[in-house]
């Protein structure tokens, strides 16, 4: 019965929690009207058929996302300082970087971690042979940006979704 | 909003310095697109505007808002949220595109096709 009305508890709750956001305000019509929609939203997604998400380590989870945001700042200071003050001829180019995660929504996290900092930016991923290509704009040590890129996101993001 | 002077000093102080450092970002990033050599280079400064430059706006319209209206109000958020959700779908988008032509031209400056893409 739940399984039916409910077949994404997670996705309905923070369509509710988005709904209550978007609105400002915990007034029982506002409430009833976002249950219906996270319950009716959730069975239209489960609809598409989406591959099954588990979330484990919700811990790692909000640690993560800290680093995240610690990396986003540091990085947009680096990239500002080169559009200023860049002088010396940058090298930028493509590294691959081949990966163990194949966790579709882990993959998608990761294309959102590598994008949103400011420096990278995830070009291609080949599923078959599970390499991902991305660009970085200072590239000084090609070994340094993989293995950061496996220690830093990677290995949490497995640990989260596979 | 006329309410604007209703507003405290500290606070008129700390959104203008919020909003001054969103836009400062936010250009930067526009003139990276401008001071970078090339198209793989320039994709990357417009997130400097997408990441810090949107969080310092963010930050700017909350506060303002929350003590003009001496409530928390922060749908704001929602912005950052969705603009982190999609801005990688249209990079990824234009730096694809971009990968592509370079391939069918033949330049050697792009890697070329591992099995598939």
């Amino acid at each position: 019965m739940i399984r039916r009305w409910l077949p994404h508890p997670l996705l309905s709750a923070l369509l509710l929690l988005i709904w209550l956001i978007f609105n400002q305000s915990l007034a029982p019509g506002t409430v009833l009207l976002g249950i219906a929609f996270g319950i009716a939203l959730g069975r239209m997604f489960d609809l598409l058929d989406p591959p099954k998400a588990r979330l484990r380590h919700y811990p790692l989870l909000l640690r993560l996302f800290a680093r995240v945001v610690l990396d986003i700042v540091r990085s947009n200071l680096a990239v500002a300082r080169i559009v200023l003050f860049g002088k010396r001829p940058m090298r930028s180019g493509f590294v691959a970087i081949p990966l163990q995660l194949t966790d579709r929504y882990g993959l998608a996290v990761l294309s959102c971690i590598i994008t949103s900092t400011p420096g990278t930016i995830w070009v291609s991923y080949d599923s078959s042979a599970n390499i991902l290509l991305i660009h970085v704009l200072d590239l000084v040590d090609e070994a340094g940006w993989i293995d950061s890129i496996k220690q830093r996101y990677e290995r949490p993001l497995l640990e989260i979704f596979q | 909003m006329s309410h604007l002077d209703a507003l405290p000093p500290w606070v008129a102080v700390t959104v203008a310095v919020l909003v001054l450092l969103g836009a400062l970002f936010a250009f930067v990033g526009s003139l990276g697109l401008l001071r970078l050599k090339n198209f793989y280079q320039r994709v990357h400064a417009p997130t400097l505007g997408t990441t810090l430059g949107t969080f310092f706006m963010l930050a700017a319209s909350i506060t303002c808002f929350s003590v003009l209206h001496a409530r928390p109000i922060f749908n704001e958020v929602l912005i950052g949220v969705f603009l982190t959700l999609t801005t990688p779908i249209t990079l990824m988008l234009l730096v694809r595109a971009a990968l592509y032509r370079d391939r069918e031209e033949g330049s050697q400056d792009v890697p070329q096709l591992t099995s598939k893409d």
